[in-house]
């Protein structure tokens, strides 16, 4: 494991709000073309440290760097160089499919030409062509879902954030857009997801497990279910992930 | 069974303009039961439960709860029932105390009255009680929102997922609590999107693009499942998924955490896939048949 590249470097990460303490001390390592799976009760602090990791709030102390970028002077280095997904925040619902790939295009930079070329692409392997001026408000959830993926690594990321990319799909909806998460990985890009589908965090390389703002366990599902003597991953993280009574 | 003793559900429709909702949605619950609606987002569960509430009017059909028509005793209906909806409704501004106490007061009760009902609930928030609702976190907000669907002591519950978005422990939390409420004899009716929820009921109906595909209790729809179910792994997972869809004896083949589920074609054996993938040089290879669970089920009347 050594050898292989680092994508996401965090060491000593801190981050408090006041008193609170939403994470405290985390340190890991993200490798290239890895599936992370980030995941925790509600409240553990999950998603404090992806805004972190994203360069939109500065953490409290800690050495990161995300991209080979430094968290703390390279900001917009790093969004240039991730992706990022959740299912509350995904497409623009008035504007056709394409006109939201031109703008997430536009936003990241890329030529017209280049979007189009790449929107072209998109579309066909998705089998969407033909709902390239269709509203995004007509599609199913499952469709937006996939388009949304492709979208956020429509600038070519080194890492993608995906936050609760899957909730509410079809299960056969879901495990195709697992598939699409497979591809893009064998292809280099590194994964960062969050999900409450314990499922889909056997699909990771590897799994952190967060309880109240601290790393409790990270590893591969296999060993994770070997070492705390569980048959599932949704055993192992009910053991480790107590709820956060929240103040 | 008595009609005043059940919930029965007739050929309802609904429709959006030119989208189907509900189609011939028909069922009937007994009173006490926990009975589940299992699907996934857009499969009609919110509509239909609108509908239930008296807060939507269905297009065609009958709705009869425990004796009383949905559309001609709407008023009655729902003074006897308790709804809990999807999207997180109380007021943000008012405080954890305040709302309940609005919800006690329109229907005619005090918090002291049925507090009983409510205490296992609302004494794991009640130390938050002067802060606003707005302010809370995901799981205390889903904690007040079933105390003031409970404060006026309904006979019937509708919970709307309540447990979408909620982490896998405070999800388990949850089903306890209504494992308790059925106790007290409430009749509850509750939707979830996670299929593995499903053996929490006593019975489901699973609900796909506004049909329900099937109603029983999770373990008859489990025994149901005809076709042999083989779980299945090797040391490269992702090109075991590529090769078995690349098989022709298969017949279906999804991923379950560290399996692959495969059915075959009615001739083929798993001795046949077997040998087909020691072809495409997988190793460690192991193959078992298992019992399908509710996803499976679910797939599996998906495709048909």
């Amino acid at each position: 494991m050594s050898e292989r590249e680092i994508v996401i470097r965090v060491r000593n990460l801190v981050k408090k709000f006041g008193n609170f303490t939403a994470n405290d001390n985390l340190c890991f390592d993200v490798y290239k073309g890895e599936v992370f799976g980030f995941l925790g009760a509600n409240g553990a602090g999950k998603t404090t440290a992806i805004r972190i990791l994203c360069g939109l709030m500065a953490p409290t102390s800690g050495e990161i760097s995300v991209a080979g970028f430094d968290i703390y002077r390279e900001t917009e280095k790093i969004k240039r160089h991730i992706g990022y997904m959740s299912q509350k925040f995904s497409l623009y619902e008035d504007l056709t499919v394409y006109e939201n790939i031109r703008f997430y295009g536009g936003i990241y930079g890329l030529r017209r030409k280049e979007i189009a070329k790449r929107a072209d692409a998109l579309l066909v392997r998705l089998g969407f062509s033909e709902v390239r001026n269709s509203l995004i408000k007509s599609l199913p959830l499952g469709w937006k879902q996939k388009l949304a993926f492709s979208i956020a690594i429509l600038h070519r990321p080194d890492i993608v954030f995906l936050d609760e990319p899957t909730g509410g799909v079809d299960p056969i909806t879901r495990r195709q857009f697992w598939d699409m998460i497979y591809e893009s990985a064998s292809e280099g890009l590194t994964v960062f997801v969050t999900t409450h589908y314990m499922d889909e965090a056997e699909y990771c390389d590897r799994v952190s497990i967060m309880a109240d703002g601290r790393i409790e366990a990270l590893d591969t599902p296999l060993n994770l279910i070997k070492y705390y003597n569980a048959s599932t991953m949704d055993e192992v993280f009910v053991k480790i992930a107590r709820p956060v009574q929240q103040l | 069974m008595e009609s005043n003793q059940q919930i029965i559900a007739k050929g309802i429709f609904k429709s959006y303009k030119d989208v189907k909702a509900l189609e011939d949605i028909s069922f009937s619950i007994p009173r006490g039961e926990l009975f589940g609606f299992i699907g996934p987002d857009g499969a009609g569960k919110t509509t239909l439960f609108r509908i239930l509430v008296t807060l939507l009017l269905q297009d065609k059909g009958e709705i009869n709860l425990f004796g009383l028509d949905s559309r001609r005793d709407f008023r009655k209906v729902r003074l006897m029932t308790g709804y809990m909806p999807g999207r997180f409704s109380l007021y943000q501004d008012l405080s954890v105390e305040e709302n309940l106490t609005f919800f006690a007061t329109i229907f005619g009760t005090t918090i002291k009255e049925n507090y009983h009902l409510i205490r296992d609930i609302y004494s794991q928030i009640e130390p938050f009680k002067k802060r606003p609702a707005g302010k809370l976190s995901g799981g205390m907000k889903q904690k007040l929102a079933l105390s003031c669907a409970l404060i006026h002591k309904p006979e019937l519950l509708v919970l709307d997922e309540p447990t979408t978005g909620v982490d896998a422990v405070s999800r388990k939390e949850f089903w306890e609590m209504l494992g308790n409420l059925k106790k007290l004899g409430i009749t509850i009716i509750v939707s979830t999107p996670y299929m593995d929820e499903a053996s929490l009921c006593d019975r489901v109906a699973l609900i796909q693009d506004g049909k329900i595909m099937q109603t029983d209790t999770p373990a008859n729809i489990v025994s149901s499942y005809s076709a042999p179910l083989y779980a299945i792994r090797s040391e490269k997972m992702h090109k075991l998924i590529n090769d078995l869809r690349t098989f022709p004896e298969t017949a279906s083949a999804y991923t379950f955490g560290q399996y692959i589920h495969l059915t075959l074609t009615p001739t083929a054996k798993a001795e046949d896939v077997v040998g087909f993938l020691s072809e495409k040089n997988h190793t460690g290879l192991e193959i078992n048949t298992i019992s399908p669970n509710i996803e499976d089920c679910f797939m599996n009347l998906m495709v048909k």
